[in-house]
Parts: structure tokens; sequence; C-alpha cells
């Protein structure tokens, strides 16, 4: 039997290190919440186990540039107890707080989620309507990348070996910005997202929609940017007849498999049921209602 | 097989023990220190009857490598009572016979303390999603809550 | 009727009591099964079969005994063969030629799980490596699933000489059927031509779990000379013995069996699994073993019950008379023959007085693990299609569903599909209870609908031995052979305190080992509190005529002038007010000078039980745009005869409900084309959860069992036969959507809004 080298380094270089220096699997454990179940379910055998929760840069939220910086082992319950995050993202920290239980949540991170690349993660489809910005630190040094270009495939993301994300950059806010993240499960928790959507919007003086991103998840092998359903939104007062469009446009956007979550046909539909709702949701928020 | 060497503290007690890096916490506690109160139902963190609260917060410990309890405040079902005084929930638990079989009970309690340490006056609604993680085949979780809330209600009365 | 004894006497029965057994288990303290340890103890791990349906040419396990800390590997080589013969009664029979084999699998593997190696050594990590090292050479066969394609005349058959049972004359080909049961009562054929209206319907149940918490888990400790020593979790630890034994071929009294905490079972811990394999490996190793179960591995090789397609048709008079039923049954047996479907085809009609029944099942075996009971097996199933079809009929003549159901209730004196008459009464009390609850009539709102439905179960009694032993203090031990699920130790003990007339904390109730009390039927079919609570009050009544003896020697006067009165002997008759009372606790204290230990014992083989009867109506709340379905409420009234311990009573029946919820929204065997589970876990095998459920609402109805001292009926199984029904007849109000295909989880409920 191989045996698994556990190391907690404090910087995330000496992590990179790490890393890129292993001969066999190599792991980054941040919640554990993925990586530990693969283990035991034999999936993964890792050589070596790099914690990263003790690398300062990636267990804080900061501000920078009138935004924030989120690191990326930062747990859902630590971004819902961040007064002045959770106010600024609420769609985004409701999404990381909807991974699993209260158990998890208290354990789970966004960059977690993200590099696990399950294309059903929660925070991932919020994460990128945020339109937040991921900064990796590897062997070659620090680059930035938008979120919706790490996850490429069911478990499988962009990331060089060695390569970690550390950070994600979250915007500054204009005024009249609204977020929300809503996902359909057969219980009321514990359940994998079957569809999630997450919707970002900004609205000018006069309430017409100036910006919007739309994603969603579990409907195709990664999260789904739905420029199509974003342009439904801007320019209009995101009225009825245009969050009906946008959801239109999200439907018409999948390309979800049956499995033992749901049906192609349930996705299809149901997605956009989440989009609109999540879009009314986002729309209050933006005006200031909530 | 070289082993990890871990110091942390259960329960109030400093706790040395080694392990095999893929030991869960779980397995360290059940199988290492011999504190069988927290429960395997599941080992993928999907039933809660393995819950303990590790620095302030509640967790499952077979998602929880006993090498990450390094430094760690770890609290376990054992350290509930006071000696041989039960603690607040413990005894509402008996009073409204919120145990059947009693499996998910050592995970349930750890939950419902947890949340009360965070929020001392819970809504039903709030009690129920607090402790969704945690299966209880038995009882359908009617006598459960009303344990919790009833407990709520004693301990803000112990208080003012 | 005049033998229960009347409520206004009762001091400790109908109380709330806290449960002895209560506090190690708040204080992680109480030991179930994987809990236990001895020194010098290896690990058992079970080697499983990847494939659905093959057959093994080769097992070799060379490789796997020459990994260091391996000290054992044993197949189904290392199991004595037996008999091909089905045994017991017709309706739990069993067939030990079977059970060998699913232990361990010989000729062949039937279903993704089914294990077939088993290996012990001084790590669970070794243990799980030489799993590893097991070569196996298997020949893949084709797979079938679904019970309808099992039935099909070119399915892949799981044993080629399998003849259908109960056909005359016998098929002269083999099939998948195992058995083919009929009951019959009238002529339900010419029947439906005299009734005003006809409906006929047909449905899908999937295999669900038991879901216990606590995987399968025991230690055994086997000796050289023979002997042996087991802790496991089970429903019946006489049951564990009476299988280990004839698995391995030992001697019963070599056995001794001990009964761990259970966490949970619902049946699902009435046979073995892990148990004569650890004793196997212990045997052989010459060390204590102990086997765990993983989560998979519950889901993949235990468990579950029967999915099923059905077909009901019902003829009904406008003025709301059923005047005839007929059901067609096929349940999945698994890989092994023994569905609960005879159960199916006796439970479905039995709350109605109907002239012309006919109902016919089929044990169908495929390529999925063996079911096994699961809380009234077999009922939960055939109901769900026979309570879907009657919300039909009522609703086409425009009756309400309580009444309608009132209208044809079964009575004392009511002719059962199987035979015998209705001797209890209750059915009806039960409804009337439900039809008073004031939300029944409480109104709707938008995308909400009601639904009823009623359940019956058998309940059970049989063999069942207690032993009550009187200490110095005046305090006593109850020792019986039933484990605990559920809290039977508070039963126990309130029905033993109320008989000797001492205080409830003066009695210690406990479960002794298979060795130290008499033969005790498993926990299961509601049968403790009154079965094995008839054993603990008859050892109680000869403990008081024993404290009666020696109270009159105390005095010196005749014995059968003493009398046994609120907890004291008092002398009566013409020594009647001689002496002033003697304290059961007092007389205790004499207990060397009056002639030793007071020690009674009590065995029975228990008749007379009362079947349980659940009536339920649920409100649900669909969501139009995704199919989702909200319990709102829930209101479950069962007749429990009586309750000993009302918390526990509720308990029972809001804890069969909610599993009813589970089975009727979410919970289901999902299998790839492969005959792989793909859901062998709790994340996607869903059952309910705490924000999933409003408060379920508990009606304990009393109608007493004239058969039992109190009047217990037994609580445990009726509550989870109704929720299926109930729900779907609240989706079609809700909706008018009628969904006959279970689980009716989101994607169906959407398919049909949307159809």
């Amino acid at each position: 039997m191989s045996e698994m080298r556990f190391e907690a380094p404090k910087t995330a270089e000496a992590a990179v290190a790490l890393l890129a220096g292993a001969s066999g699997v190599a792991r980054v454990l941040a919640g554990g919440t993925d990586l530990l179940i693969q283990m035991r379910g034999g999936r993964v055998e890792p050589e070596l186990v790099v914690d990263i929760k003790g690398i300062a840069e990636m267990s804080t939220i900061t501000s920078e540039n009138g935004g924030f910086r989120l690191g990326a082992a930062v747990t859902a319950m630590e971004m819902h107890e961040h007064a002045a995050f959770s106010k600024a993202w609420p769609g985004l920290t409701e999404a990381a707080m909807l991974i699993g239980s209260y158990q998890i949540k208290g354990r789970a991170t966004v960059g977690g989620n993200l590099c696990n690349a399950s294309p059903a993660a929660d925070s991932v489809p919020a994460l990128i309507a945020a339109g937040a910005t991921a900064t990796i630190v590897g062997p070659k040094g620090r680059r930035d990348a938008k979120v919706e270009d790490i996850a490429t495939g069911p478990g499988k993301n962009s990331l060089a070996k060695g390569e970690i994300v550390v950070s994600f950059l979250l915007p500054a806010r204009p005024a009249n910005s609204g977020d929300a993240y809503l996902r359909f499960i057969p219980r009321t928790e514990m359940d994998i997202a079957v569809v999630g959507a997450g919707i970002n919007l900004t609205l000018d003086g006069k309430g017409v929609c100036t910006a919007a991103r739309v994603c969603v998840g579990a409907v195709a092998e990664r999260a789904l940017v739905v420029q199509p359903a974003a342009d439904a939104l801007i320019g209009s007062t995101v009225d009825d007849a245009a969050i009906a469009k946008m959801g239109a446009a999200v439907s018409a956007a999948c390309r979800p498999i049956d499995d033992k979550r749901g049906t192609k046909a349930f996705r299809i539909k149901v997605s956009g049921v989440m989009a609109r709702r999540a879009a009314a949701i986002a729309l209050n928020r933006a005006r200031g209602k909530n | 097989m070289a082993k990890q060497h871990v110091v942390t503290t259960i329960n109030g007690n400093a706790v040395e023990f080694l392990c095999d890096t893929r030991q869960t916490l779980l397995e360290v506690l059940r199988d290492e220190l011999h504190m069988t109160g927290a429960k395997e139902g599941c080992g993928t963190g999907d039933c809660g009857a393995c819950t303990v609260n590790i620095d302030g917060r509640m967790m499952c410990s077979c998602l929880f490598l006993g090498a990450e309890a390094q430094g760690k405040k770890i609290n376990t079902i054992e350290g509930m009572a006071a000696g041989d005084k039960l603690h607040v929930l413990q005894r509402k638990f008996l009073e409204h016979a919120a145990l059947q079989c009693g499996i998910c009970t050592p995970g349930m309690l750890i939950a419902a303390k947890t949340l009360l340490e965070n929020n001392p006056d819970p809504t039903e609604e709030q009690t129920r999603y607090w402790l969704a993680g945690n299966l209880c085949r038995c009882t359908g979780y009617n006598q459960i809550i009303d344990a919790v809330l009833d407990a709520a209600k004693e301990l803000r009365g112990a208080k003012s | 009727m005049s033998a229960v004894v009347t409520e206004k006497k009762l001091k400790v029965v109908g109380t709330r009591p806290d449960r002895p057994d209560g506090v190690p288990k708040l204080t992680g303290t109480a030991q179930y099964g994987a809990d236990y340890t001895l020194p010098g103890m290896l690990w058992g791990k079970i080697l499983r079969s990847p494939h659905a349906h093959a057959r093994i040419r080769k097992i070799d396990a060379s490789k796997a005994l020459k990994l260091p800390g391996v000290k054992g590997v044993i197949t189904a080589a290392d199991l004595p063969e037996q008999k091909f013969e089905y045994v017991g009664a017709e309706r739990v029979a069993q067939n030990f030629w079977h059970m060998t084999r699913n232990i361990l699998a010989r000729e062949k593997v039937l279903y993704e799980g089914h294990a077939l190696a088993a290996v012990a050594a001084t790590t669970p990590a070794i243990a799980a490596e030489a799993l590893k090292l097991i070569e196996v050479d298997y020949e893949i066969l084709p797979h079938v699933i679904d019970v309808e394609d099992a039935m099909k005349p070119d399915a892949p058959l799981l044993f080629e000489d399998m003849i259908t049972r109960g056909v005359e004359p016998p098929p002269t080909k083999p099939s998948n059927v195992s058995k083919r049961v009929e009951f019959k009562i009238g002529d339900a054929d010419a029947a439906f031509a005299t009734a005003d209206e006809v409906v006929e319907m047909s449905f899908k149940t999937a295999a669900v779990h038991q879901g216990y918490i606590e995987p399968h888990a025991c230690l055994a400790r086997a000796d050289a000379d023979g002997q042996a020593e087991v802790w496991s979790s089970s429903q019946g630890h006489f049951v564990v013995r009476t299988m280990t034994v004839k698995m391995l071929g030992m001697k019963t009294g070599d056995l001794r069996c001990h009964a761990a905490e259970i966490g949970g079972a619902f049946g699902g811990k009435t046979v073995v699994y892990v148990e004569p394999v650890a004793v196997a490996l212990s045997k052989k190793t010459g060390h204590p073993v102990k086997i765990m179960m993983s989560r998979e591995d519950v889901f993949k090789a235990t468990g579950p019950t029967s999915g099923a397609s059905m077909t009901i048709k019902v003829g009904v008079m406008r003025d709301g008379t059923i005047v005839a039923a007929k059901g067609l049954f096929k349940y999945q047996a698994g890989a092994f023959p023994g569905s609960p479907v005879m159960n199916g085809c006796m439970c479905g009609f039995a709350p109605y007085d109907i002239a012309n029944v006919n109902t016919i099942g089929y044990d169908v075996v495929c390529n999925r693990p063996k079911s096994v009971a699961y809380r009234a097996p077999g009922s939960p199933i055939s109901a769900f299609a026979v309570e879907s079809t009657l919300d039909m009929a009522a609703k086409k003549i425009g009756m309400d569903p309580i009444q309608f159901r009132l209208k044809n209730i079964a009575k004392i004196g009511t002719p059962t599909v199987w035979g015998p008459k209705h001797s209890h009464a209750g059915f009806a009390e039960t409804l009337q209870a439900l039809q008073k609850h004031p939300a029944y009539t409480a109104p709707l709102g938008k995308n909400q609908g009601r639904g009823v439905a009623v359940g019956y179960w058998f309940n059970g009694g049989g063999e069942s031995s207690s032993t009550v032993n009187v200490n110095e203090d005046g305090t006593v031990v109850v020792a019986t052979g039933s484990p605990d699920i559920g809290g039977s130790r508070a039963s126990t003990a309130q029905m033993a305190a109320e008989t000797l007339g001492i205080p409830y904390e003066a009695v210690r109730p406990i479960i002794a080992d298979t060795n130290s009390v008499g033969y005790t039927q498993a926990t299961g079919g509601s049968r403790v509190t009154f079965a094995t609570g008839i054993t603990v009050i008859n050892a109680c009544k000869k403990v008081t005529e024993e404290m009666c003896k020696r109270a009159a020697k105390m005095w010196k006067i005749e014995p059968e002038n003493v009398i046994w009165e609120d907890g004291s002997a008092r002398p009566a008759g013409k020594r009647a007010g001689e002496f002033p009372p003697l304290t059961f606790k007092e007389i205790a204290s004499k207990r060397t000078a009056t002639g030793g230990p007071v020690v009674a014992s009590a065995s029975i083989n228990a008749e007379g039980q009362a079947p349980g009867f659940s009536a339920q109506f649920a409100d649900v709340e669909v969501d139009p745009d995704t199919g989702a379905v909200k319990i709102l409420r829930d209101v479950a009234a069962q007749d429990v005869g009586r309750a000993i311990h009302p918390s526990y009573c509720e308990g029972q029946i809001i804890g069969g409900v909610v599993q009813g919820i589970g089975c009727a929204l979410n919970e289901e065997y999902i299998y790839d084309k492969n005959g792989h589970l793909e859901n062998a876990g709790f994340l996607d095998y869903r059952m309910p959860v705490a924000s999933d459920l409003p408060k379920i609402d508990a009606i304990v109805v009393e109608v007493p069992n004239p058969n039992h001292p109190y009047g217990v009926k037994g609580v445990a199984e009726a509550n989870i036969v109704p929720p299926m029904a109930a729900i779907a007849s609240a989706i079609h109000g809700a909706t008018g959507k009628r969904l006959t295909d279970l689980p009716m989880s989101p994607p169906k409920v959407l398919a049909a809004l949307d159809g």
C-alpha cells in the first residue's frame, strides 16, 4: 500500500512548490467535502494532500478597489457571516449557503466548489454571474482568469499542474445592482442541484437594466453563461415580458442529460423557471427592496 | 508506514494521537481513541450521525482528516453532559421521547447545541433547516424539533 | 372484552416516563453493532460483485493471502451446502439453500453488490487492500431489473431450473416467477356486471430501502472448541443465532448472541448478512472479527422492499357500496424468492367488507438485492394501488372519501379474502376519529389538495419469553429476548410496574442474550409489546403469587388467604384485616428467610393479536411550474388498542407516516442499463429531512384488544401504509392529474401537469 503525505503549508507559493513537485497524484484539500468522498470511494488515491486552509490570503475576505477579494478557501458560513460581503453579494452568498447541510456549509469553500468542476456546483453560476475573476498561483507565478474559464467539464478544470486558485475578485458594485441564485432540488435541503440559475443585474436611475449576466448550472457539462438571456434583460425595465423572454432564452440554451437527478425535459423547463424567479429577486434587490 | 502525530484538544482535554494520514477524524475518534459516540451512518457527509463541533462549527467528522485536527478544539457527544448532569438538550430529548433507536441522537444533539450557541431563539423553520443534515429515520422529527425548541426556551430563561 | 383492565385502574400504563435506556444513548456510551471491540480483533471486509449477473468461474485469493496483515479469506466453499426446501409459515417461508447463497455467492452472482468472499486483516485498510487482490473470473450474463421484463418468456433466468410454485399443473418451462398466489371470495367477475361504476387502473412502485441510519455491523469471537459469541445489531438475536448456526453447521447452544443497541431496522435487520461471515472468519483465524457494512453496501446488498406492477379493478354502486374488487400484483423478490406479495394480496382489500374479491400475486426474481421485510411488508405497495383506485371510485360517484370508506368498512364478522372473519373492532372508530379532526374540513388554497387513505396490517403474535428477578431492595430486573428498537424497554417496565404494583423506577428492563433467556422471535410485526408484553405480565403475576406465599409465611397464615392488591400482600378471606399489608419491598427484603430467590419466567406462542389500522389524510401544495409537492399537513389516526407509553406510540405513527412520505415523493432504487445501482447513498436516495416536513398530527385511537391484559394491539406498522395513496389523491385534488407511478418525484409530476 502506498503512503499519503499530508502537508499544511502557510503560503500559496509553498503549496504550489509541493504540488508542482509531487511525483504522483496530488490533491488540494480545502473543505474536503468532495475530496474525502472521492478518496473513500477509491476514485482518487493521492500520494500528496496539501491542506491550504492555513494560507492567510486564501482564507480571508478583504476589500479591494471598492470590491471584495474572496479567498478561495473561505467557507460558505464565513461568507454568510461577513456582513459587508453578504450585503453586497446576497445571491452569491446564498448560493454558497445552499451547499449541503450546515455541517458542510461550515467546511465547503467556493474555490473547492469551482475546482471540483461539478456541473451542478451551486456557487459557480452565481460567481460567474457576478463577473468574478479568479487569481491563480502556479509554478510560473500569478495570473488572473475569468471564473467561467476554470471548470471545463465534469471533474475537469483548466488549471495546469501545480496551479491553485487562491482568490476571487468580486468587482465594485454599481448603484442599483442586485444578484440572486436559485436552484431546484427534489427535497428542501441536502440534494445536488437539478438545475441552478444565477442572475446579476444593474439598473439605471430610471429602472432600466444597463447590465446583466445570466449563468445556469446542471444543464450542460459546465455552468453556461447565457448571453441571449442577459440581452433579453438589458435595455428593459425587467418587466414580465423581459423576464419571460430571458427565461425562454435560458431554456433554449440548455443541453442537459437525463440522469438520476432529473430528466432533460424537466431541466430545460425548470431552468427557465428558476431563472425567472431569480431575476425577480435580483430585480428587487437592485431596486433596494431587500 | 509512517504515521502522523497530532496534538489536539477534545472535550477540553489535551489529546495526542498517531494516525494514518488517510484516516478520517471519525475513524480516529472511534478506532484509535475508542470514543464511539459519533456514529458512521454514511461516511459521505449525508447523514450527520458523526457530527462533532470543531472550533465552534459543527462538522461531519467523516469529512475531516484526523491530520487536520492539529491544534483544533473538538467537542463530541462524550463531552456534552457535565459529569452526571445532563445538558438541557439531553434532558429535553429524554422528556420529549425525541429518540427511538438513538443512532442519530449524538449527532443531532451536537447539531442542536451548535444551533443554540449561534441562535438562542430559533423558529421551528430555522431549526428544521439547521438540522436538515441530520437524518433521523425513526421519529419523523416532530419530537426532536419539540425538544430543541423547549431546550432553547429553558436556556433563554436560565440566562435572563 | 371484560378481560382488559379498564383505564381508571391503571397507574403506570398510559403515562409517559423517561425511557430506561435513554441516558446512554444521549451521552454516546450506548453500544451499537459497530461499537464493540475485543483485544486482538481483526477487521473483516467483504468482496462484492461488480456485475448484476455473472457466473463465477473461479475465485483466486492467493495474492490476498500473501499480503502482510491478512489472516484469512473465506468463500462459499467454507460454508456447508444447505437443503433446498421452503420452511416456516407460507407468508414468511425461508429457504436456507437461497440464504447461504445470498451470504456468499456460489455458482453465480445475482446482483451488483452480491457478496462472494471475505477477508480478515489486522487493519481496515489492509482488509480493503486485500479485497482488491482477490481475483474473480466472471462470465458476465444478461440481467433483468424490472419485474415485467423478468416475467417475459425470453427473460434471462436467474435460476435455470425454477418452476413456478402455486400453478396446477406446474409449468414445464422454467421462469423467473417463483410463485403464484391467489385469494378469492364470491365471484368478482360476475359482480362487476352489476356495478354502477367500474374503475380499473394500473400502478407501479419503486423498490425502497428501510433506510435505517446504522449500517449492519457485528463482532464475532469463535473458540477452537466450537463455541462462539456474537454481538450484533439485529431485530432478533435469536434469529441471528438460528440462522448463523444453520449457515455454519454449528450446535445452537454453542453460539451465544448478544443484542447490541440497534440503530434502526424497520424489518431490514430480521435476516443475517455479516454474522455468519464474521463467525466463519473468526473460526478460521482464531481471532475476534468485526465486520461493518458501508452505506453503499447497505443499499446494494441489503433490504429493500419490492417494487411492483399492479392492476386494480373495483365496482361500486351509486350509494357507495363496493360490490366487486380485483387485484393483480407482481412484486420484485430481488435475487432470491420471497417478496411480500402474499401480504399484498391479503392486505389490499382487508379494510373493507366486499362480497366479491379476487387477488392474484406473482413473486418474481430479478437481478436486485433480495427483498427483505420493510414495515408492514407488502401492504404499503398494494394499498397504494387499491386506495388510489378507491379514491377515483369515490370521486366518480361524488362521495366523500372517508364516508365512502366508512360505508364499506370491515367489522367484526366480516370475512377476509384469505378465509377467517375479522375478529376485532377499531377500523370504523379510527376513520371516525379522522373524520372529526377539525382540519379535515379546513379550506384549501390554490394548487392545494387533500387525499384520504387507510392501511391494514396483521400485527404479530408468536414466541416470546421473559424472566423476572426480584431483588432484595424491592427492585426487579425484567429480562426479555426482544431487542429494543423504539422504546420497548420503557413499555416493558411500565407493564411490569403496573402488574407488580411497584414504581416504574423500581423496574430495570434488560435484553438478555440468547443463552440467558427463553427463545424469542424477532422484534417485528408490531409484536413485542403484545407478545413479549404478555410474558412479562404473566411472569409478574407469578411473582405476585409467590410474594403472597412469602407474606403468608411471614404472617404464619394460609397462603390462600393472602391477596395481592395495589403492590402489597393483604390478608384476605377469614384473615382479612388481621395484619397490615406487606409491601413488595418489605417482602423482598425477607427473601432469604422466606425461601430464597423469587424468580419467575413466562413463555408464550401468542395468538390473539389484533390488526393494526391507520386512517390518514394529507394536504399538499403542488408547484405548477416545477412539479414539486409540498406536504402541508398529514393527520394520521391509528388504533393502537391501548397506548402503554403514548409518546412512543405517537413516535411510531409519525415515523411511519414520514417513511411513507419519503416513499411517495422521492425514494427509489435507480438502476443504469448495466444493472448498477446509481444512487447507493443518502445523497441520491432521498429520504425526508427535517425541513421537508410539517409537524405530523398523530391521533392515538384506543379500542382495546381483549386478548392482551392491557389491551395492546401493536403500533409500529399500519402507519406507513396510507401515505402514498393519500398523497397521490391529494395531488389529484390539487391538479386534476392522477399519478400512478411511485415515487411522485418532481419530473414525473411536472410531466403529468404538462402532458
